[in-house]
This record gives C-alpha cells, sequence and structure tokens, in this order.
C-alpha cells in the first residue's frame, strides 16, 4: 500500500496547481492572440473540443521527451535508445542517427525471449518460409494452420486447463470476449485497478459493471451479498449470471492478487471467476505457470482464464483458457475470433518454441534456469532498493517494481538523469495512475546479470539522492563479520 | 334536574350566542371583528397544525442478514455459456502451407478463395527477405507499448511511408487489424456528439460506435438518398452545431456486402451539412484507384477533403495490425487518447517491415493492380449465371459475394445450405471458399452469403475452376 505523507501531498498539489495555473494563462493569451486569425473551421465544430487535450498540451508536452523514446534494436537487457533534439521547447521530436546503449528496465522482457534467441528464432525464421507473414484471412474462413492448432493444445496443456483459443491481440482479446460471455441483465464485479482493456470490454458488453476496493475479498463478500439480495437496478429482478475480473499481477502496483479468498469468496456465493493473468503467465510460479501454481489455488477453480503471450513469451497476443463447453461457444460468437485476421504464423511459433523452453521439452534446462534467474533478480533488486530508502510497492516474487516519485516535477528529473547515466527507465503519470501517484516502474527480466543490476543499484541511488525520492530512512550498513573478528583479534 | 341541565344548556347557549351575535367588539386593520372570525382562525389554527406534523409513512426495514443470506443461498445463476449442440462442433479446415493462391488442406493441394490476398504478396521473396532480417535484428515481440521504448524505428519509418504513399502530413500504426477502427472512433466521439453510420458497417465500427456513447443513426445501406435524408432531418433537429462534432462513418468497400461506397457523393453531402467524414479502407487500400491508394484515387477525390482514414493491413498488405491517417492535429491526439495505441503493446516490428516492403512493391509494380482487376472482371462474368445464387458485391470489389435468390425461411437454414456448398466444393472440387458467418453480438441485418476474395496471382483457370465448380455444387444442393 501507498503512504503518502502530507507534505509530499501538499506540495505535489501545489505543483500542479501552479502548472494548471500556468496552463491556464497560456491558454487564455493564446486565444487573444489567434483572435486576428482567420478562424478557417467554417462552421464545425472543432476536432477537440475546450478542455479535453488540456492536459495533452500543457502537462504533457512539457515532458514529452520522457515518453515514447524509439530504440533501434531488439529491447534485450541492453539496447539502443535513439536520440532526439527538439526545435521548439519539446512540441516537436526528431530523430537523430545517434543511439546510446542503455541498461533496459522498462521492456516487459520477463524470461529474456525479446531478442533473438538460439532455440526459437531458427524455428521461426523455418515457419516464416513455409506458412509466410500472414494468412490474410479469419481463423473460421481460412486463417487455421497447424500452428495455431498446436498452440491452443500447447496453451491448455501449459495453464492447466481442457482447451484454449487463441487471438492475435491481447487487448482485443478481453474487449471482445467479455461481450460474449455476459450481457444485458448480468453484472460484472471488477477490482478498482483493473487495466482498460477490461474496463472496454465490460462497458462493450451492456452488462451492469460495479467496483470493488483493490484486492479486498471481505469488501468484495459485502459488495456481493448486497447485489445479490437487490437483484437488478430498478427491477430488481434476480441477476442472470455475475462473473468477478481480476488480474493476477496488477502492472502500476507489482502487486499479486489475494487469489485464494477471492476464489473462496465467489465459490460461497456461486460466481463465476475471470482471470487475467497478463503479467504473471511465464513469470511467476515454480514452474512458470502462473499465479495459480505460486499461490496453490486449483485451475479448476478459475472458470476463464485469460493471459497474454507480449511479456514472457516475446511475441504478440493472447489466449482464452477454459472448459471445452465455453471454448466451443467463444469459437462461435466471439468477434475477435469470427472478424479479426489469425494471429501471424511466425509469431505462434516463437510462442510455442518459447513454451517448449520453459518445460524442458527443448531439451535443456534452460528454462528452470530463466525462472530461477528472475526469481532471484527480483527478490533482489527489491531488497536492495528498499534498503535504500526508496517507497517500493509490490509484493515479494513479483518482477514488476514501482518507485514512488509523487511531485510532477521529479518525473522528467529522473527520468532524463536516469538516461544521462545510460540507464532507462520508465515513468508513468496521470492517467495511467491517479494524479498524485506518479511514479517510475521497473521490470526486471531474467537476461539481466547480477553486475546489471548492481549497476543500475548505483545509478538509481545517486539521482535518487539528487531527486530527493528517498521517503524512507536508509538502513544503516552493517558492519562486516570479516572486518568485526579482525578488530577483535 | 332536567330543568337545571336545560337551563345551563340554555344559558351556555345565549352565552355563546350573545358572543358570536355581539356587534362589532373592535376595528383591526380597517376589518371589523365579528364572532365568526375567531372560528374561522381556530380553523386556520389547526390545519396549521396538521401540516407540520410528519406524513404516515411505513417504516423502511433494512434486510437482516439471515435474510441476506437465504436470497443469496437461492439465487441460481445462468450457465456461463448455452448449450452445445451438435452442430456447433464444426471445425475450420486447417491449412498446412503458406495462405496463397494455392494452398494444402488435409494433405490435397486446393484453389484458395478465403485469403484476402489481394495483391498475391503471401509468399513474396522481397517481403520475406526483410522480414528475415527484421527478425534477426529485433526478435520477434516489441515488448511494451508505444509510450514505454516500444517505439522501434521501423514503426516510424512505416508511419512516414504509408502517409508520403497516400499524401497525408502523418499516420499512426495500430498492432492490430480491427482495434484500429474501434479505438478511432472513441478518440474522437463522445457522448453528445452525432454520427451517421451506414447500416452495413461490420462489427469492430458498430462496437466503436457503442463504446462513444454518441448518438448513432443509421441509414440504408449505400442509399445516398436515405443519407441525404438522414443528414437533412439531424440537422434540422440540433440546436448547436458549433459545438456539436458529427461524423459520417463508412466503408470503402463494405466486408458484409462487397459494395462500394459513393465518396463523391458523401464528399457533397458532407461539405453541405457540415458533417466530418471516417472512412474505413481496409479493404480498398492497395486495390482501389490507379496507383492503388483507395477510395479517394478511385473517385478523384482530393484525400484532404477526407478527415480521418483508417485501414487493417491483413489484406492487401498482408502482413498484420492497421493504420489511421488524417491531418496532424487528428494524428497527434490519438497518440495519448486512443485506448488500443495507449495501453496495449506496439506492433511486431517484422510485421512493421513487411508493410514497408509491400508498399515498396505496389510502388514499383502498379501492373498487379490492372492483373487484380481484369481476374475479379473474369470471375464475375463467370459467376452471374450461377443456379440459386445471385450477385451482390460491385462489378470493381474484391470480395464477390453471391447471396441466394431465394432464402430457404430461417436464417439457420439458409446458413446450412450454404455450408454446405462450400464443404462439399472443398471435398469434391478442391476449391476453398468462404461463407459469411455471423457473430450474434452483431447488429448487421444484411443477408449472408459465399464470399470469394480474388487475388491477383490467381491464374485464369483457377477461376474458372472456382466458377465451374460453384455452379455444379450449387446446381445440386439448391434444387
Amino acid at each position: 500500500m501507498v503512504r503518502l505523507p502530507y507534505l509530499t501531498a501538499l506540495t505535489t498539489l501545489l505543483s500542479y496547481g501552479i502548472l494548471f495555473v500556468f496552463g491556464h494563462l497560456r491558454d487564455f493569451f493564446r486565444k487573444i492572440f489567434d483572435w486576428s486569425k482567420s478562424n478557417n473551421l467554417q462552421g464545425y465544430a472543432p476536432i477537440c473540443l475546450g478542455y479535453e487535450d488540456f492536459y495533452t498540451r500543457r502537462l504533457y508536452l512539457r515532458i514529452q521527451d520522457c515518453f515514447g523514446r524509439p530504440i533501434s534494436s531488439a529491447p534485450d537487457s541492453w539496447f539502443d535508445v535513439v536520440e532526439r533534439y527538439s526545435n521548439d521547447n519539446n512540441k516537436t521530436l526528431h530523430r537523430t542517427e545517434k543511439t546510446t546503449k542503455c541498461l533496459n528496465l522498462g521492456s516487459y522482457n520477463y524470461l529474456g525471449f525479446a531478442a533473438a534467441d538460439e532455440y526459437c528464432t531458427p524455428r521461426v525464421i523455418e515457419s516464416l518460409k513455409q506458412y509466410s507473414v500472414s494468412t490474410c484471412s479469419t481463423r473460421v474462413d481460412g486463417g487455421t494452420t497447424k500452428l495455431h492448432t498446436e498452440l491452443e493444445e500447447l496453451v491448455a496443456r501449459f495453464v492447466g486447463k481442457p482447451a484454449a483459443v487463441l487471438f492475435g491481440m491481447g487487448y482485443v482479446t478481453n474487449s471482445a470476449i467479455i461481450p460474449a460471455l455476459i450481457g444485458k441483465g448480468g453484472l460484472i464485479i471488477s477490482d478498482s485497478l483493473n487495466h482498460n482493456s477490461i474496463v472496454n470490454g465490460a462497458r462493450g458488453s451492456g452488462a451492469t459493471v460495479r467496483v470493488f476496493q483493490h484486492n479486498n475479498a471481505p469488501h468484495l463478500e459485502e459488495v456481493l451479498r448486497e447485489q445479490i439480495a437487490h437483484g437488478q437496478p430498478r427491477t430488481h429482478r434476480p441477476w442472470k449470471k455475475i462473473i468477478v475480473i481480476i488480474e493476477g499481477i496488477y502492472s502500476m502496483e507489482g502487486e499479486l492478487c489475494k487469489l485464494p479468498e477471492i476464489i473462496a469468496v465467489c465459490k460461497k456465493y456461486k460466481v463465476y471467476t475471470y482471470l487475467d493473468e497478463a503479467h504473471s503467465i511465464g513469470a511467476v510460479g515454480q514452474t512458470g505457470r502462473g499465479v495459480c501454481e505460486l499461490l496453490g489455488v486449483d485451475t479448476a477453480d478459475i472458470d476463464i482464464m485469460m493471459g497474454t503471450f507480449t511479456k514472457s513469451f516475446g511475441s504478440c497476443g493472447g489466449y482464452i483458457a477454459a472448459s471445452k463447453e465455453i471454448i466451443q461457444h467463444l469459437k462461435r460468437t466471439c468477434p475477435a475470433h469470427l472478424y479479426a485476421t489469425s494471429m501471424s504464423p511466425p509469431a505462434v511459433q516463437q510462442v510455442i518454441s518459447a513454451m517448449k523452453v520453459i518445460l524442458g521439452e527443448d531439451g535443456t534446462n534452460r528454462g528452470a534456469k530463466k525462472l530461477a534467474q528472475i526469481r532471484e533478480n527480483s527478490n533482489f533488486f527489491r531488497s536492495e532498493l528498499q534498503k535504500m530508502g526508496f517507497e517500493v510497492l509490490g509484493d515479494n516474487d513479483s518482477p514488476i517494481m514501482p518507485i514512488m516519485l509523487y511531485n510532477p516535477a521529479k518525473i522528467p528529473a529522473f527520468s532524463r538523469e536516469c538516461l544521462h547515466q545510460n540507464v532507462a527507465i520508465v515513468t508513468v503519470a496521470f492517467p495511467a495512475t491517479p494524479l498524485l501517484l506518479a511514479r517510475a516502474r521497473i521490470c526486471i527480466s531474467a537476461a539481466h546479470s547480477r553486475e546489471d543490476l548492481i549497476k543500475a543499484l548505483e545509478v538509481i541511488s545517486k539521482v535518487g539522492d539528487l531527486v530527493g525520492i528517498k521517503y524512507f530512512p536508509v538502513e544503516p550498513v552493517k558492519p562486516n563479520k570479516v572486518e568485526h573478528l579482525k578488530k577483535i583479534e | 334536574m332536567a330543568l337545571a341541565m336545560v337551563n345551563v344548556t340554555a344559558s351556555v347557549l345565549d352565552w355563546a350566542s350573545s358572543y358570536f351575535d355581539a356587534p362589532t367588539r373592535a376595528v383591526v386593520f380597517g376589518v371589523p371583528i365579528d364572532g365568526h372570525l375567531v372560528v374561522e382562525a381556530l380553523l386556520v389554527v389547526v390545519i396549521l397544525f396538521q401540516l407540520t406534523r410528519k406524513s404516515y409513512k411505513p417504516p423502511k426495514k433494512p434486510l437482516t442478514e439471515k435474510e441476506i443470506d437465504e436470497l443469496c443461498d437461492d439465487w441460481v445463476p445462468e450457465p456461463l455459456t448455452p448449450q452445445i449442440t451438435e452442430d456447433m462442433t464444426y471445425e475450420p479446415p486447417t491449412l498446412e502451407s503458406a495462405a496463397g493462391p494455392h494452398a494444402i488442406v488435409n494433405g490435397k493441394e486446393v484453389v484458395n478463395f478465403a485469403s484476402a490476398n489481394y495483391l498475391g504478396l503471401v509468399g513474396n521473396e522481397k517481403i520475406t527477405d526483410s522480414c528475415v532480417g527484421a527478425l534477426e535484428k529485433y526478435g520477434v515481440g516489441s515488448c511494451g507499448p508505444r509510450g514505454f521504448y516500444g517505439t522501434i524505428d521501423v514503426h516510424l519509418d512505416c508511419e512516414q511511408k504509408i502517409a508520403k504513399f497516400l499524401g497525408t502530413p502523418d499516420s499512426i500504426l495500430y498492432s492490430y487489424g480491427i482495434s484500429t477502427i474501434f479505438s478511432v472512433i472513441p478518440a474522437f466521439c463522445k457522448k453528445g456528439d452525432i454520427i451517421v453510420a451506414d447500416e452495413g458497417v461490420h462489427w469492430a465500427v458498430q462496437n466503436g460506435l457503442y463504446l462513444s456513447r454518441s448518438t448513432v443513426v443509421y441509414f440504408k445501406h449505400n442509399d445516398m438518398k436515405s443519407l441525404e435524408n438522414k443528414l437533412e432531418e439531424v440537422t434540422r433537429r440540433s440546436k448547436h452545431p458549433e459545438k456539436v462534432r458529427r461524423y459520417i462513418v463508412v466503408e470503402a468497400i463494405y466486408q458484409n456486402s462487397g459494395q462500394i461506397a459513393p465518396l463523391d457523393e458523401i464528399v457533397r453531402l458532407k461539405e453541405k451539412y457540415r458533417f466530418r467524414i471516417i472512412l474505413d479502407e481496409s479493404h480498398s487500400f492497395g486495390v482501389l484507384g490507379n496507383s492503388g491508394r483507395g477510395l479517394a484515387d478511385h473517385c478523384g477525390v482530393p484525400i484532404e477533403k477526407i478527415d480521418i482514414i483508417t485501414a487493417g493491413m491483413g489484406n492487401a498488405l498482408a502482413t498484420d495490425g492497421g493504420f489511421c491517417t488524417g491531418s496532424v492535429r487528428v494524428v497527434d491526439h490519438q497518440r495519448l487518447s486512443s485506448s488500443g495505441y495507449v495501453f496495449s503493446a506496439s506492433l511486431p516490428p517484422y510485421l512493421a517491415s513487411a508493410a514497408i516492403a509491400a508498399v515498396d512493391y505496389l510502388e514499383e509494380n502498379p501492373s498487379v493492380l490492372s492483373k487484380l482487376r481484369t481476374n475479379i472482371a473474369t470471375l464475375f462474368n463467370e459467376l452471374s449465371d450461377v443456379p440459386g445464387l445471385v450477385l451482390a458485391s460491385h462489378i470493381l470489389s474484391p470480395i464477390v459475394f453471391l447471396k441466394l435468390k431465394k432464402s430457404t425461411g430461417t436464417g439457420k437454414t439458409d446458413i446450412d445450405l450454404l455450408d454446405s456448398i462450400a464443404k462439399q466444393a472443398l471435398e469434391e472440387d478442391s476449391v476453398l471458399i468462404a461463407t459469411t458467418k455471423r457473430s450474434s453480438l452483431d447488429k448487421c441485418k444484411l443477408p449472408i452469403g459465399l464470399r470469394l476474395f480474388v487475388s491477383a496471382s490467381h491464374s485464369e483457370s483457377d477461376l474458372l475452376k472456382a466458377a465451374a465448380s460453384l455452379k455444379r455444387v450449387a446446381a445440386l444442393v439448391i434444387s
């Protein structure tokens, strides 16, 4: 949980207040200067009305160089960041030919499959030559290849469910599946910090949506009891069905969800559960099978498990794993299966190869080594950051580590200083996080070696002192045991 | 005793009547105070007293814990999915090779009319080589959204290339074909805006319209008179034209019917009634026009008149993903407020380099377009006399759409009939064609039918074979 000190809250609010005032002043002067220039809209309403893009124009554009940095190599543990310059105070940015080699702490590359891999890449190139780049067709028309059926069986086996279905993009998976499962007359209860794709899917389904406090199983129980007892709004008819949607690891907090408690509540009240494992599949658990394995929950207790291949498998696309009947039904009704181009065959082959490596079916133990490496890396990095006095969120074993920044001025300061020292960091502000809780988010990968992490820690510590984000007291360094012994002698 | 009572009553009555019938005692504010005024005053006091009393409401009793427990125990949810019947277990044909004009299904070689491979770029050498280079350099996935180190230089190159090819200032890439349109529409249309859309638009457009929460009015499929009527109606009813944004949403080639939208008419109407156009060119980019630049090129309309153009690249360009293009303001706005762009991982770099190679190919070989046009004309000619089926698509559309001349009665039997035609064509004549499948979430009411996607790499014998097969099978099945 985030503990926001009062002084910090006050200064953050003050900073935003000053920025808003200046923004409004500039808008005012801009209106005056543009009065004379003729308005060439001729009776059309402007395409962005009034204050819709105020945040973009006056706050985001000032620090635009911290976001959207282009790279010119694979997003591995070290990559080349393209340098950009601006002639008009960050309004437009232009690329240069120069690049800097930086340590990558921002990409979702949990198991290190992002760059060319010795097992996966030759097979991917082979499948490219056999099946070509795209099938140009939907799954039901002529876009199903042998690779797709093989991967669906492999995913079902990996996740621990009877059947699975693939989609070409993770975002579309959520937005198109939820309307196929539930419609008007149903109720969706989702965690307050769920991802935008789930929110879009829930809204697009037409069902009533209610929110429960993040990771709070007693509050979920309260909401469920109230909703079942009162029924649908206004008519008070009983709900047709209720689905609870939660995520495995929340990407902005790095926290694991309290799965056993929430599943117990759901079973008691006969509601269906939908688990989104976008960040946790392949990255946590003894054999990489996700939060169910880590927290000891039987996969048969969860009705629908969703995941993506972008993060841990170095590819693109998403899947849904559930019982055979649900998958049959989805294959008949889900618009993403019926209307969208099927997943590109080389991407499918990449996932098949990556899964085989993780399961150990390629004949080596690289998979087990990668999983152990990422666990070790995450725990080491998190404990070191906490010792240095940073406010780090998230649970142990989770490879995502947000460091709280709070003040809007610290966002560009931290980001730019780290880039000067060749460490690439991701900073997140409003609207992905609440207004006062801006943070820097670190994603650890199995491709990071111990030296990489130590260098990153040095740089972050130095920059943290400069920017002033060590909100907690620094733990005193314990004297070395050997020196202690020497002193006694 | 009785006398005493009578005396008392009489004296009370005398006193009361004397009091009431007494002459006016006083004059207050010019109103003589008569006796009856006292009764009236008392009446007013009683009324006021009653008005101040709280009205009777039966007390509200919240449900007790035990009652809530009982309700929760009694509640029985519907099953998550409906029962699966026999015919729902249909498995689509599995390809064992690339989806070119000839593909291998179940060990047999078939002529493939189910892939929207319009320019024949599936299996093209140059594209495969550029992809191999990209795979070795960048790996497969991009591992991040565009804002967080997921922007790779091939993305920026691809955006610039597409913008230069079309002649627009800038463009923006999306990572999946259908997510393009349903992210673009909610980024520009909010609650209170007015949209006039064709009733035959496909599901992704319908989803975008629903998510935008604007007022949507549908006009008859490809009917310009109906469009004009709806525009007139909407303009008359609208109160603040400067504050409300108004859009017309159409597709260049409708994938539900194969019709082509008359863009010059639409632009004329748009300028008359002050609307903006959102055009989805998924099936017309790289197909229509002398140089493949799409519907604007085909109709001779300058590209600046169309405000927003979106397209999926999974068709003519034989890659995946989508793009949106327009003025600088339009494209920049999407970089922060389009949900499919901001909250999703970016397009894999090898697909972006495939797109660049495909656009290069199109620029260097414009003759492939005339080959495609000849193929479409040949097939259209051959299929004009299939028994039981009638051509419903436009003569220039690469999606050749055949619908049933006479419906068999219910939607379900229609689908079964068409499915059996496709199945027999595949098994007996080795011709792979697609039937339109509609999701239960799709609101489009246009008739279903058979779709053949014509490619520039189909040979004449392929086209003749498909036409002959269809004629034979349709004659057998529809009798």
